[in-house]
């Protein structure tokens, strides 16, 4: 394939794949969407959080995972970064710490995808930082 | 913080928790000069006098999850390390300019990192807001805006690998061409 340049280039390329891929409709309702939120802040970056949200944003594609993975700020638990919150439709949200690659892919394949609880959630009741 | 990409990354959360809706992040090189500028300019709520001069003090933050702050320390010690300088500006409902010189060929002048894939990371998780990022070389200078990059996609959405892949090669072709030092 040529090289992309220009905006234009883009496009043909987005037109290349229109066809293959889902739209976003679930987007007017997020309630209905997992929510997956990597604590970015100054201790999030420094200690690789950049690496974890990165993972989850390509496996929640390769899986098909009706997900939308944002940045946060920090959640104040800096010792256990990367942190990574999850909430699941309808449930309270859960934050885990220590989030690597390896971590993340335990969390998709058991929390997310079979809600299942796994080790290094940060035991306390957590609310939502308001940015 | 190891690279340029993760201080832009970690400084525009701090535009983004002010409510801004348009961020630009502009990366100079001045070889002749010996110098190299960041400035990241948002529009966001702005500080008082008081509180910009108190935000660059290490352990500071307005945020409540925890009791300090160093990423705009950190960013002006970097910058202060390589013999150049550091300067915030902001008013009230005039947004915040936060600008970092250092020195072109000083040693501890950071990496720029993987600059194209950090500006993605943001587009994907802030899609309301408008990311300028311009990048001037003595060669050119490449300027791109996230508002007309998605409002070209329609409603593809960023999150699909091949689209993202295709937008990250574009914008290192592009700042391949005008030579920035990696």
């Amino acid at each position: 394939m040529a090289k992309i340049k220009t905006l234009d280039d883009l496009i043909k390329m987005k037109d290349e794949v229109q066809s293959k891929i889902k739209l976003r409709e679930n987007s007017d309702h997020p309630e209905n969407l997992i929510q997956v939120k990597v604590g970015m802040a100054t201790c999030g970056i420094a200690s690789g959080a950049k690496e974890t949200l990165k993972y989850f944003v390509e496996e929640t594609e390769r899986q098909a995972i009706d997900a939308v993975v944002t940045q946060t700020g920090c959640m104040g638990y800096c010792y256990a970064e990367p942190t990574v919150e999850v909430i699941l439709p309808g449930k309270e949200p859960v934050v885990f710490g220590y989030v690597n690659n390896t971590k993340a892919q335990e969390i998709i394949d058991k929390y997310i995808n079979k809600g299942e609880l796994v080790d290094g959630i940060i035991p306390i009741s957590f609310k939502t930082i308001d940015e | 913080m190891k690279t340029f990409a993760d201080h832009i990354t970690d400084i525009t959360l701090n535009s983004i928790a002010a409510k801004a809706n348009l961020i630009e992040i502009m990366v100079e090189e001045d070889k002749s000069l010996n110098l190299y500028t960041i400035k990241i300019k948002d529009n966001g709520c702005g500080m008082s006098k008081e509180l910009s001069q108190q935000a660059v003090q290490p352990f500071f933050t307005t945020r409540k999850t925890r009791k300090i702050g160093l990423g705009l320390s950190f960013f002006k010690q970097n910058a202060e390390q390589t013999g150049g300088s550091f300067e915030l500006q902001s008013a009230p409902g005039k947004g915040t300019c936060v600008k970092a010189v250092f020195k072109h060929n000083h040693i501890d002048r950071p990496a720029i990192g993987d600059l194209a894939e950090a500006y993605i990371l943001l587009l994907i998780s802030h899609e309301g807001i408008d990311f300028h990022y311009t990048h001037k070389t003595g060669d050119g200078e490449y300027k791109i805006k996230s508002a007309e990059i998605l409002q070209k996609l329609g409603n593809i959405s960023l999150t699909n690998s091949q689209l993202r892949n295709a937008l990250k090669e574009m914008i290192d072709n592009n700042l391949t061409e005008i030579n920035i030092t990696r």
